[in-house]
């Protein structure tokens, strides 16, 4: 073999180490020119105006300034003065004044003082918490019970807790706030059903259905839930149960279902929906409701099955890294809770009520009303509006202001204009 | 390299390492306990071993599964050995000692199963009570039962409809004149104050700049804005001024518009490393590059400052320098729900579009007055010298707990001021056994782990309360030498000499 002569050598030497070299650089190199100097920098920084923090509210906006209650906020209340009869607040059994109520949650007062100084998982959790969550799970005949201190939060860290991102969520357009907030976090694909109309949901389910078919390995671990309301709070009607129960097996996805108006309201023993319609509980996956309404006190719940309620225990973020319920609300809300195991007539009556007002206010000229009979928040829409919200919600607040000179107090239903997804016309509510 | 002008380390502040050997053994434990998990889990599926997880639905099988495997491989393995050293029930007011329940397990921690019997007297270090407002005594409480005799336990409506109390308003007002700045806002629940106010005040197009380790608060209500979210090194002020920098120079990513906003956010003091935020610092930043700066003063307020105004009063900043002004009532003032506060603008805008004003309960009425009664009380508007008594009696709790832990030779994380105490553990086992030896001589501690904390940095965490006696201290501090030494967790490499105790010289 002959030895290379010695520029061979050397050019494949300079060609490695050329190659080593371009191994290591950049793949691109910024052209000076894009650099920044110091002087210019400085420059970009004086320049800058960044907005104000926030945009300037005007005086008149009918937000800043609220009616002011001195006093309990029962049947009788005093709005700015002037003594009402409620027909605003959303205490449907009237369990906001009962005397038990308040003596036991005196009693919980000086037992345990008024905060619980800490989460559920480092010494937040008490005794009164657990009866709560037992006492729920036995009312509403399901394994478990989850509590957590405030009912907005409920739903809306329930839903991101099961889905993720690449799951997919059927919503009914009608949603509340919370919901929406829920699905937000979740980072899901979230696909809006038309109110109560389920055959837009069937459209959408076999739409699914085919994608899922072209693609069954992604299918096989996407999850697939159905977000509904028992009694929905912007139109006052209820979710057709049975029929999504029929097509929770056709298709395979979860149903998870918000009671926070029904609970307390519907079913010959206040159970919600699934008593109302006679469905069975264990095919409801999640019912989730707050306890502000009918129950009086503050904070919300989730029950259900074990399996899935668990699972918020460790990754419901509203329930892991926020501080417990006060003790005097749980124990006002199980009191509340023997109210109405004790004497299933209150709901009767309220049915009764609800019907009685309802027939009335129809044929109110210019005022439509919006629900159905035995809900107990009704909505009050003008018949034919005009085309304007600010100009709607003026006449709305002008028929609020007299029938507060008359003593009746009603409110005009509030909504966030830029964030509602699907915004409901302007309306009063009853 | 530019030397940075920040460098100089806050000589209160300590992060100590540890020795290398307890990373190298933190990391096998945590090797070991996978491997067994991974064992059992082939037991468990080859069905050896009887298996405690609920069990889906017969009918719903065939439905996608609700959790993937390898999610709940943690909790399985892992937690469920130990976990009976968190949810711990009490049935007692969570004051400076209380009660807790006993309970047992008979499967390794699958089930519990309450004796019926408690565990009295045990010290609390677990408990957010600093300046010691968890308390029953009929005579402090009398306003409070009066209100909630008076007006029930709740309110059942919205701010914005018939929620809004004159109770909340001399509340707000309280809370501003308390603060030093013009008006504030308060709502039901500390964590939806961040969740549901941050989308409020930013949207797309501004720029969130948030500390590394803000609370899981802070980074929802980031999320659900749809601004865009930048992290900056904790408490680093370099890496915080080269990302404004950065940011007003470039503006936004790929369109190079300039920013709308930009929005700081950053905690008073940090629940997890005890670290106070640098105040002064951060402020004049914020002035140079014209941001906003968002203070959350969830652990800070009440329990800070010398009249326990929180860090701006620690620091002797203007209140009116911070932006956004939050905090919660649930800490220092042994009640629930948080606030906002600042320039009535800011306020106002929000009394508008806060998601918690148009849609959620208001706070309730029984709640309000606790607030109000611990506000007049730490101001001394009731009168008495209380408020001032707990603030200062805090403030040399904490001296003392800190000194004594650093002499003893223990790693703790966080400011000198800093009520909240975390101990480095760093092995997976021996948190587990430092809890359950503290209970067993009746100190109640909290421990953390992975993922609330880096996998390296499992901590006990002491939150010192202003109810708390000497005494108990000395108790809890002879106890945790005595761990201390059993289970090998004095790690310090620093030399602290004992030197003599300032308060007994002037208590003498």
């Amino acid at each position: 073999m002959e030895t290379a002569p010695a520029y061979h050598l050397i050019l494949e030497g300079i060609l490695i180490l050329w190659i080593i070299r371009l191994l290591f650089s950049k793949t691109y190199k910024l052209p000076e020119t894009y650099k920044l100097t110091e002087k210019e920098k400085e420059d970009l920084i004086e320049e800058w105006q960044p907005e104000p923090l926030v945009p300037p509210v005007s005086k008149e906006h009918p937000a800043i300034t609220y009616d002011v209650v001195t006093g309990p906020p029962s049947h009788k209340i005093i709005i700015n003065g002037k003594e009402c009869v409620n027909f605003a607040s959303f205490n449907f059994l009237g369990l906001l004044d009962n005397e038990r109520v308040k003596e036991k949650a005196l009693a919980s007062l000086k037992k345990y003082g008024v905060g619980t100084c800490g989460p559920r998982g480092f010494y937040g959790t008490f005794d009164v918490h657990l009866e709560l969550e037992s006492r729920l799970a036995a009312f509403m005949k399901t394994e478990e019970a989850i509590i957590y201190s405030y009912g907005f939060a409920t739903i809306a860290s329930a839903i991101p807790a099961y889905s993720k991102r690449g799951d997919i969520i059927f919503v009914d357009e009608a949603a509340c706030f919370s919901i929406q907030k829920g699905l937000q976090a979740s980072r899901s694909f979230i696909k809006y059903f038309k109110h109560n109309d389920m055959e837009d949901l069937e459209r959408l389910l076999k739409e699914q259905e085919l994608e899922d078919q072209k693609n069954p390995r992604k299918a096989r671990v996407t999850r697939k839930f159905i977000v509904v309301e028992g009694l929905y709070m912007n139109t006052s009607d209820v979710c057709p149960l049975p029929d999504l129960v029929k097509l929770k097996y056709k298709y395979k996805v979860r149903i998870f279902l918000e009671e926070s108006l029904s609970f307390g309201v519907l079913g010959e023993h206040g159970k919600g929906v699934t008593e109302h319609f006679g469905v069975n509980m264990d095919d409801i996956d999640l019912i989730s409701a707050n306890m502000e309404n009918a129950v009086a006190s503050i904070g919300g719940f989730c029950c259900g099955r074990s399996f899935v309620i668990d699972h918020q225990r460790l990754s419901g973020q509203g329930y892991c890294f926020s501080a417990s319920l006060p003790p005097m609300l749980a124990a006002a809300a199980i009191e509340a809770l023997n109210i109405m195991e004790e004497d299933p007539d209150i709901f009767t009556v309220l049915r009764k009520k609800c019907e009685h007002v309802y027939s009335a206010l129809q044929g109110i000229p210019s005022l439509k009303v919006v629900g159905v009979s035995f809900a107990p928040a009704l909505h009050l829409q003008l018949e034919r509006g005009s085309g304007s919200r600010v100009t709607d919600l003026q006449r709305l607040r002008s028929v609020v202001d007299y029938c507060l000179d008359r003593n009746v107090a009603l409110t005009v239903a509030r909504y966030l204009e830029k964030e509602e997804r699907f915004l409901p016309p302007p309306r009063l509510q009853a | 390299n530019k030397i940075c002008p920040f460098e100089q380390q806050n000589k209160q502040e300590s992060f100590e390492q540890p020795p290398m050997y307890v990373a190298v053994m933190t990391y096998v434990g945590y090797g070991l306990v996978t491997l067994f998990g991974y064992f059992r889990d082939f037991l468990r599926a080859v069905g050896l071993e009887k298996c405690h997880v609920a069990q889906e639905r017969e009918e719903q099988k065939d439905f996608t599964p609700l959790y993937q495997d390898f999610e709940n491989f943690y909790t399985r393995n892992l937690y469920m050995r130990v976990r009976d050293n968190w949810n711990r029930p009490i049935c007692s007011l969570p004051g400076p000692v209380f009660d807790l329940m006993e309970r047992v397990s008979d499967d390794y921690n699958w089930t519990f199963r309450f004796t019926g019997k408690s565990i009295p007297n045990v010290i609390n270090m677990g408990s957010y009570n600093y300046l010691g407002f968890a308390e029953n005594n009929a005579d402090f409480l009398k306003s409070v039962a009066d209100r909630l005799q008076r007006y029930g336990a709740a309110v059942c409506s919205t701010r914005q409809e018939t929620g809004n109390l004159s109770l909340h308003e001399e509340l707000e007002q309280l809370v501003a004149e308390f603060l030093g700045v013009e008006s504030s806002m308060t709502f039901g629940m500390g964590f939806a104050t961040n969740s549901m106010n941050i989308p409020a005040l930013v949207g797309k197009g501004c720029l969130i700049i948030s500390d590394e380790l803000n609370h899981t608060s802070l980074i929802l209500g980031a999320r659900l804005s749809g601004a865009t979210i930048r992290v900056f090194k904790h408490n680093n002020m370099c890496s915080l001024e080269k990302m404004l920098k950065e940011a007003v120079c470039s503006g936004q990513p790929r369109t190079r518009r300039p920013w709308r906003k930009i929005l700081i956010m950053v905690e008073g003091i940090y629940s997890m490393e005890g670290s106070v935020v640098r105040l002064p610092e951060i402020i004049a930043l914020k002035e140079k590059y014209k941001a906003y700066l968002y203070l959350d003063e969830a652990h800070s307020i009440g329990a800070v400052g010398p009249t326990g105004r929180g860090v701006t009063e620690l620091f002797n900043v203007n209140p009116g320098d911070v932006d956004v002004m939050m905090g919660t009532f649930t800490k220092s003032f042994g009640a629930a729900g948080g606030y906002i506060a600042g320039k009535k603008e800011l306020v106002d805008y929000l009394r508008s579009q806060s998601h918690s004003a148009v849609y959620a309960s208001a706070m309730s009425p029984a709640i309000t007055e606790q607030i109000i009664r611990a506000i007049k009380c730490i101001t001394g508007k009731d009168g008495s010298t209380e408020g001032i008594r707990r603030i200062r009696q805090l403030a040399e709790n904490t001296r003392y707990f800190r000194a004594r832990l650093k002499e003893m030779g223990f790693i703790i994380y966080g400011g000198d001021e800093s009520p909240v105490v975390p101990l480095l553990l760093y092995m997976p086992a021996k948190v587990v056994a430092f809890a359950r030896e503290m209970l067993a001589r009746k100190i109640g501690v909290v421990v953390v782990g992975f993922p609330a904390t880096p996998i390296t940095e499992a901590r006990a965490r002491f939150c010192v309360s202003a109810a708390h006696t000497r005494d108990m201290l000395n108790q809890v501090l002879h106890h945790l030498n005595e761990v201390g030494d059993n289970l090998c967790l004095k790690f310090s490499r620093r030399k602290h000499p004992s030197r003599p105790d300032p308060c007994e010289e002037t208590n003498s």
